[in-house]
């Protein structure tokens, strides 16, 4: 069974081709997978075992009549993010207690548009706030990695924990995923799977429980890059129910994989390189630049002179915006209601009760940011600012750079519970240091892994591309895969 | 900047979220260090700088002006705590 199990998405759609496996046989291995291993992980928050069945079943029947789609039968974990008709969508949040939309979300649509299969739906930081997963309604997620010699759990990291983990434990063939600040690339990195955070506006936000509008992307978390590039092609869409859906075709990304990137020029910008870093990652870049090299591309110096002022930047947009769209739950249209005196004290009850405290801590700043007198000080100036970290970005592309290669994260996964993370909010949101830049621009950044620490635990690289140039992400990274080779991690469970 | 405790009650009261004495001591000094955090920001010239509006270049799609959606309510009821006859029941907002 470990063997079917091990397939990837492509080597999976190879064998059901050839008719060596079926959706059910697939179906069933990862099942049983969820099932012996679920209580250790917390990957998912619920198995959808009776759907997941009928789907296979049905994506059986379609191949044998010859209807075969992109990701016919391939069996993949939904972040809780995502409505899923009828099926638990709570963000992980309590104050979205029983919700069961009554929609489905155009990326999932499209996925099983495209034949895909529903196990469940995964683990993640309530309303995707968070980088280790542990402000989830439903607990932490484990990472099936864990340091040489230890048996201490870490975390998979956030928000797309349950994604990464359930991927890396082989607990489903691929999973979606969203980043607003790095949710897809840095729990990617920590549990050495490959993630992409696509161009804002290449997926639609349409059905998604939205955290802050103008920096959500909805991407694939996968085992390699040929799958995260096979399943971004079937994520993707034009979509009329988003505005902010692009007009742009989809392309097929999976062709651009193995391609040379010969004269191709990445750049390497010096504020990446910052305090205190740790010097495995400083020499995972340099081999990384190496790698590069050898493949023939050019490696040119670059600056990004407003690198540091990003993350700051996105601690008064990101709130600001999550404490509106936030509002919304106020235990009058779905989740959670707390008696109280009269409707504003409900309100008041409901949302103190429901939500939990990193998100009460998001929704006060954006409020304070956003409230009369402060809102020039802060969020108009934190917007001009934004303008000048894509500026940056646009100067290096206007000079001809192709991509931008960077460290994913400034450390490898750490310890649920870290006491100095849990101390001191400023200090979990660091994590996102070298991934929240992407989100400020717009851009396209993916994470791959490409070593390991001196404790065993996966590192990865980031590539960051032009507006819309997903494929040349796919291009250039499958160089660090190949270079690199796969990493997985060693059962214990 | 930074917060006093009655800031925090404040600005707690417009987000509709409950704090007692407790939570908001123990909020001022979490806002504070996220505060501080930010402060750096105020080290970057912005003179002249427009704010994003968008973060793709993108003109703003328009659906047709036509009833597309509707006659759904109990898809729109589905999931409320308290409904009757198609309507969300609330607390009495007016005596």
């Amino acid at each position: 069974m470990s063997e079917i199990l091990s397939l990837t998405i492509a080597q999976a759609l190879e064998k059901m081709k050839a008719g060596d496996l079926s959706s059910v046989e697939l179906t069933e291995a990862y099942l049983s997978a969820i099932e012996a291993a679920n209580e250790t992980f917390n990957a998912y928050i619920t198995v959808t075992a009776d759907k997941a069945r009928d789907m296979a079943k049905a994506s059986d029947a379609r191949r044998a009549s010859g209807s075969v789609g992109a990701l016919e039968g391939v069996p993949l974990g939904i972040k809780d993010l995502f409505g899923t008709k009828g099926v638990h969508t709570q963000a992980c949040s309590h104050i979205l207690d029983a919700f069961k939309p009554q929609y489905e979300s155009t990326v999932t649509q499209n996925l099983w548009n495209d034949g895909a299969v529903m196990l469940g739906k995964l683990n993640m930081d309530e309303f995707a706030m968070g980088s280790s997963n542990e402000t989830s309604y439903y607990g932490p997620v484990k990472n099936p990695w864990r340091e040489v010699g230890s048996n201490t759990a870490l975390v998979p990291g956030g928000s797309s924990g349950g994604s990464a983990s359930a991927v890396a434990a082989m607990l489903c063939a691929g999973a979606t995923a969203t980043d607003t600040g790095g949710s897809i690339r840095q729990p990617a990195a920590f549990t050495g799977t490959v993630g992409i955070k696509p161009t804002y506006g290449r997926c639609s936000r349409w059905g998604i429980a939205a955290f802050a509008s103008s920096l959500d992307q909805a991407g694939p978390i996968a085992r390699d890059v040929r799958d995260a590039a096979i399943l971004l092609k079937s994520m993707a869409s034009i979509d009329e129910k988003d505005t902010t859906s692009v007009d742009k075709p989809v392309p097929d990304y999976e062709a651009a994989i193995g391609k040379s990137v010969k004269g191709m020029k990445i750049g390497v910008p010096k504020e990446y390189r910052v305090d205190d870093m740790p010097d495995e990652i400083e020499a995972l870049w340099q081999q990384g630049i190496e790698w590069y090299r050898d493949a023939g591309a050019e490696i040119v110096d670059i600056s990004l002179p407003h690198t540091k002022y990003a993350l700051p930047a996105y601690y008064i947009v990101a709130p600001a915006e999550a404490s509106s769209n936030l509002a919304r739950y106020d235990g009058v249209r779905y989740g959670l209601r707390k008696a109280g005196d009269d409707i504003v004290d409900m309100y008041e009850k409901t949302r103190s009760a429901g939500f939990g405290d990193e998100v009460q801590r998001r929704v006060l700043i954006g409020t304070y940011v956003l409230s009369s007198g402060y809102y020039d000080a802060y969020y108009l100036r934190a917007q001009k600012i934004r303008t000048l970290i894509k500026r940056d970005f646009e100067t290096v592309f206007a000079q001809g750079i192709d991509a931008i290669l960077t460290p994913a994260t400034p450390s490898s996964a750490f310890a649920i519970g870290d006491a100095e993370m849990a101390a001191d909010p400023v200090k979990m949101y660091l994590n996102d240091i070298f991934t929240v830049t992407v989100n400020m621009a717009g851009l396209p950044g993916i994470a791959v892994p490409a070593g390991l620490d001196n404790k065993g635990l996966p590192l990865a690289l980031q590539l960051i591309g032009r507006p819309f140039e997903e494929e040349t992400l796919f291009q250039a990274s499958h160089v660090i895969e190949q270079a690199a080779g796969r990493f997985t991690p060693e059962k214990w469970w | 900047m930074s917060v006093d405790v009655e800031t925090v009650k404040r600005v707690a009261k417009l987000a509709r979220i409950a704090v007692d004495d407790e939570k908001a001591q123990r909020m001022q000094g979490e806002l504070n260090t996220i505060l501080g955090f930010v402060e750096q920001l105020n080290e970057v010239d912005v003179e002249g700088v427009e704010p994003m509006t968008s973060v793709v270049e993108t003109t703003m799609k328009k659906r047709v002006d036509a009833v597309t959606d509707g006659n759904i309510v109990d898809a729109v009821t589905y999931n409320a705590p308290a409904t009757e006859d198609g309507f969300f029941m609330v607390p009495k907002v007016i005596e």
